[in-house]
Order: C-alpha cells, then structure tokens, then sequence
C-alpha cells in the first residue's frame, strides 16, 4: 500500500482532499449541492469529448465544467435555479452521450472516471493538480469575506455593496476548478460525496467558520485516505468508500446535532423548552 | 412529395419491430415523466429527480448480478431511495439539498460495487453503458405490461391527490391550515417521482431521465400558469421530443462518422433544450403558437 508507485496517489489525493473540504464547505454553507453534483457528472462528457478528438483529459475536463458553470450561472438568472442547473447538466450528458458512441472501446476507462482509479495516477499529475488546486484555495482566500457574507446573508451583503451574482459566478468557476482536478482520482459520481459529507459533519458540530473548514478539511482528508487504503485491500472501486465513510460522516453529524439539542432541551425548564425547541 | 417524406422518414422505420417498442415504450415514459415533472418542477425537487435517477443505476446494476428484470430493479430501488430520503428530512428547505446529495453519494457508491462486480465477474463490460446511457432500441417487447403498470401507478397515485398536492406546492401553509397532510402528501409524490423516473431511466438511461422529468414540465410553465394545461403540454413536448428524438437517431445510421446511428438520448436531450430555450424567447404569459419544433 505505500509502495513506490501509490506514492503519487497519497500526494494527489490529499490535495483533492484538502480542496474539496474548503471548497465543500461553502457548498453545504450556500445550499448548493445540486450544483456540486452537476458539474462533475456534466464534466465526464468533456473526459468523453477529449478522449474522441485525441487531447489530454484534464483540458476536457475543465472546458466543460467551466462552460457549465457559466451555463448555470446564465440561465439560472433567467429561470429556478434547480431547472437551469438539470438542463445545463442533462445539455452535457447528452453531449457526452454522443461522443461515447463515436468513440470505441472506452468502457473501462469510462467506468473508472465514474467510479474514480487509484492506480491510474501518474507522476505527471501530480503538478496540474497541485497548481489548479492552489488556485482553488487562493480564490477562494480572495473572496472569503463576500462570499461568506452573500452565503449566510445575501440581503446583508447586497447592503454592504456585494454583488450577489458576481459571487456567485466566481464561486462556480472555482467549483469547476475543483471539480475537474478531482475527477480523475474520486471519478466523477463521487467528488460531490466528498464535497459535502465532511463539511456537513463539521457544520453540525461547531458553528464557527473557520473551525468548521478546518475541521472539514481533516474529515475529508481522513475519508479519501481510509477510502484508499480501504480500495488497495480489497480492490473495490475507490467510490463506494468514498460515497459509504461520505454518508457515515453525515449521520455522524446528524446524530451529534440531534444530542446536543436534547441536551439543550433538557437543561431548560420544560414549558419553555418546549416553545423553543426548534421542530426536529 | 413521397420522395420527401422517404428522406425524412427513412424507409422501413414503420415496419421495424425495435422501432415500434421504442415508440411505444418511449412514448408513454414521456407522458408519464411530463405529468409528474409538473409537480417536481413546481416543488422544486428537480434534484431530487436527478438524485433518484442516478441511485436507479444502482438498483439496476444490482438487477444484473442477482438476475432479475432491470426493471424491477430499478424502480424497487428508487422507490426505496425515496423513502430514505423523506425519513431523513428531505421536506426541510435548507437541509433538503444536502440530504438528497447524501442518499445519492451513498445510493452510487453501492451502485459503483455493484457495477464492479458485475463486470469482473460476468465480464459485461457494456453494462455501464447500457445503465447509464440507456438503450432505447434494444428495449424487450415483455416489458411493456410493467412500464404500463408502473407508469400508471405514477400517475394514479397524482392524479389522486391533485387538489392536496397543488395546494402544498403553491403553499404548504396555506395547505397547514386548509388541512392537508403536507408530510404524507409530499412522502407520496416523493414515491411518484421515484417511479416516473425509474421508468424514464429504463429507457433513454438513468442520466438522462433528468431532461424529461424536468425539460418538458419547465418549458410548459413558461408557456401556460393553469396546472392541468401545463400538465398537458409537458407531456405533449416530452412526447414529441421523444418520437422526433427515435426518428432522428433511426435517420442517423446513415450520417457520419460511422455506419452507426448517433444515440437516441442526444437527440431527445437537443430538442427538449430547444423547445425549453423557445419558450424562454417568447415574452412570459399567455398566448400565440408556442414554439413546438
């Protein structure tokens, strides 16, 4: 499992890991985990579209969550949210639908950016992630405080001069990032578990930002590493790990949250614990 | 005018037996889909939708292991996904998202093992393809009974509770006061949707079962506001946009690159966005010939 050639798998996978657990965080925070969802699933297509016309995947990858992260951003102006983001995605997959029956004998390699593939990690990955991933942190450094404010009170930050949709946009095109430095390690079904399990579980357990991203970020490294290891032994695909420990964190979280309220609601004096329990 | 409609209608389109399937079968996911993706777009569950699409591959896959119809598998396992997805709360706005997102990362997990076992074990590597993708023309004729029955169940189980639903979409306080059992109401439009989208799943593949459930539904909301007219017209453009979709991808075998048709899905998926972004030219409201391809 440590052997020389998994030593770039260990590199790659925690700095997704570490990514995913900041840039997870804002997605639980702003409720926008449709969006995490969509664009990965949407970005296989482009893994599709670049295996057909002979380019690297990566490039693939990251046109086509980056055109769909301004797609969504674009129609999501003009219609719900949750229509535009589904008919951005579905535009995708049927693009990638088309390419996949032009080109022959991908299936395999289909599977594994689906499913994700530990072993498929080469030294040569090891820099486009490092980079695309450092520039998802810096981005994400640059826009904190607007992005936090227009996340937990949009009204508050279109007061105080942010432009909600500006926000919005930059946000996506650094999901996309993300997304498509990811997807080749965890495959494209399974980004968004990591995306969302971990700093759902954080969240639940403290309220404070930056301890709930840092905490974030150890849970989503610990997940991709105990799913490796878990992947190595038993040679099961990476994915079901990452999508089992994703839920496991998540029910964690639920159960603690749900502890602490009955320990609040005990300690009160019971007619107004009663009005005040928030309805479970 | 005969040699016209031979280069639009390739010949023997009418009197190939897959085609036949494939309309018939198509034909009524499409309407199935464009009734209940009315009250999923309304409620604005359309990620619940796609979520249980995806976690159908699962049951699909797992369909293929234990060897029982696909169908069954899919629309046992959505349904079941439904039901987890109501228990842990997701009527909540704020929490809903994230739990639907939790089911489907756990539901495509358990798929991915699924899929792993089947293709080194029974060395089908084409299955993913055919889950995920969908096979619209290698659909079998003995499965028509159970889209049947499984699509009215969908819609009988709409159609009962029209007035409840219609009100906890528009408003579920509103529905509080006036005495509706929001929480059952919901449960069971959940298990709605599960089916509908099993079925849609089946046949253009659990991916793409999105644009019908939610394409058609969208685009008719921007042409008419009355429920039971929007609820026509979506599955009047499902159903056309499915019937041109297996024409143009009967039509295509003989396009390039390849002597191999493109794939029915892209056609489908193309012309629902096409209709959805004329709908969205036209001015909002009512009236005038909506742009129907």
């Amino acid at each position: 499992m440590f052997s020389a050639f998994m030593t770039e798998t260990w590199v790659v996978a925690t700095i997704v890991a570490v990514v995913a657990g900041v840039v997870g965080f804002f997605v639980v925070l702003r409720g926008s985990a449709f969006v995490a969802d969509a664009l990965p699933t949407g970005a296989f297509a482009g893994a599709a579209g670049a295996s057909l016309i002979g380019v690297n995947t990566l490039i693939g990858l990251g046109a086509f969550s980056l055109v769909g992260a301004l797609g969504i951003g674009w129609l999501g102006r003009r219609s719900r949210h949750d229509v535009a983001v589904a008919l951005a995605l579905v535009a995708m997959l049927g693009l990638g639908a088309l390419f996949l029956s032009f080109s022959v004998g991908y299936a395999p390699e289909i599977y594994s950016l689906l499913f994700g593939e530990v072993l498929g990690i080469s030294v040569n990955e090891i820099a486009p992630v490092a980079v695309l991933g450092a520039v998802c942190i810096a981005a994400i450094l640059v826009m904190y405080r607007p992005l936090m404010l227009s996340s937990v009170m949009p009204e508050l930050g279109e007061v105080r001069g942010v432009r909600a949709h500006w926000i919005e946009m930059g946000f996506l095109v650094v999901l996309a990032l993300a997304t498509s430095m990811a997807l080749p390690v965890v495959g494209a079904l399974l980004i968004f578990s990591l995306m969302i399990g971990p700093p759902a579980a954080a969240r639940s357990v403290t309220s404070r930002p930056l301890l709930a991203m840092g905490l974030s970020v150890v849970l989503a490294v610990v997940t991709v590493w105990a799913a490796i290891a878990a992947s190595y032994q038993t040679n099961w695909p990476v994915g079901f790990f990452v999508g089992a420990i994703g839920a496991a964190c998540y029910a964690a979280g639920r159960g603690w949250a749900a502890l602490q309220q009955t320990r609040m609601a005990r300690s009160r004096s019971g007619g107004l614990a009663r009005a005040c329990r928030v309805p479970a | 005018m005969n040699r016209v409609l031979t280069a639009i209608v390739e010949p023997g389109f009418f009197s190939s037996a897959p085609v036949h399937v494939a309309l018939l079968v198509g034909g009524m996911v499409a309407v199935v889909s464009g009734i209940i993706g009315t009250f999923t777009v309304m409620r604005g569950q359309s990620y619940a939708g796609h979520a249980l699409a995806d976690i159908s591959v699962t049951g699909g896959s797992g369909s293929f292991l234990i060897g029982i119809s696909p169908l069954w598998g899919f629309a046992g396992t959505s349904v079941a996904a439904a039901g987890i997805m109501d228990l842990i709360g997701v009527r909540r706005p704020r929490g809903r998202d994230l739990a639907t997102g939790i089911v489907r990362g756990a539901g495509l997990g358990l798929g991915a093992l699924f899929l792993y076992w089947d293709t080194t074990h029974t060395s089908t590597t084409g299955a993913t393809v055919t889950i995920l993708f969908g096979s619209m023309f290698t659909i079998d004729s003995s499965v028509i009974p159970v889209v049947a029955a499984f699509g009215l169940a969908a819609v009988g189980i709409v159609a009962a509770l029209y007035r409840p639903l219609l009100l906890s979409s528009a408003s579920s306080d509103l529905a509080v006061v006036r005495g509706v059992r929001v929480r059952t109401t919901g449960a069971l439009c959940l298990v709605a949707i599960a089916l509908a989208v099993s079925l849609s799943a089946l046949t253009i593949g659990a991916i793409l079962s999105t644009a019908l459930l939610v394409g058609p539904a969208a685009t008719a909301l921007r042409l008419t506001a009355r429920p039971a007219l929007v609820m026509i017209w979506s599955a009047l453009i499902g159903l056309a946009a499915t019937w041109l979709g297996i024409l143009l991808a009967f039509d295509s075998y003989y396009w390039p690159p390849a002597r191999q048709g493109w794939p029915v899905s892209f056609f489908v998926v193309a012309l629902i966005l096409i209709f959805y972004l004329l709908a969205q030219a036209r001015p909002a409201g009512r009236g005038g010939k909506p742009g129907r391809g």
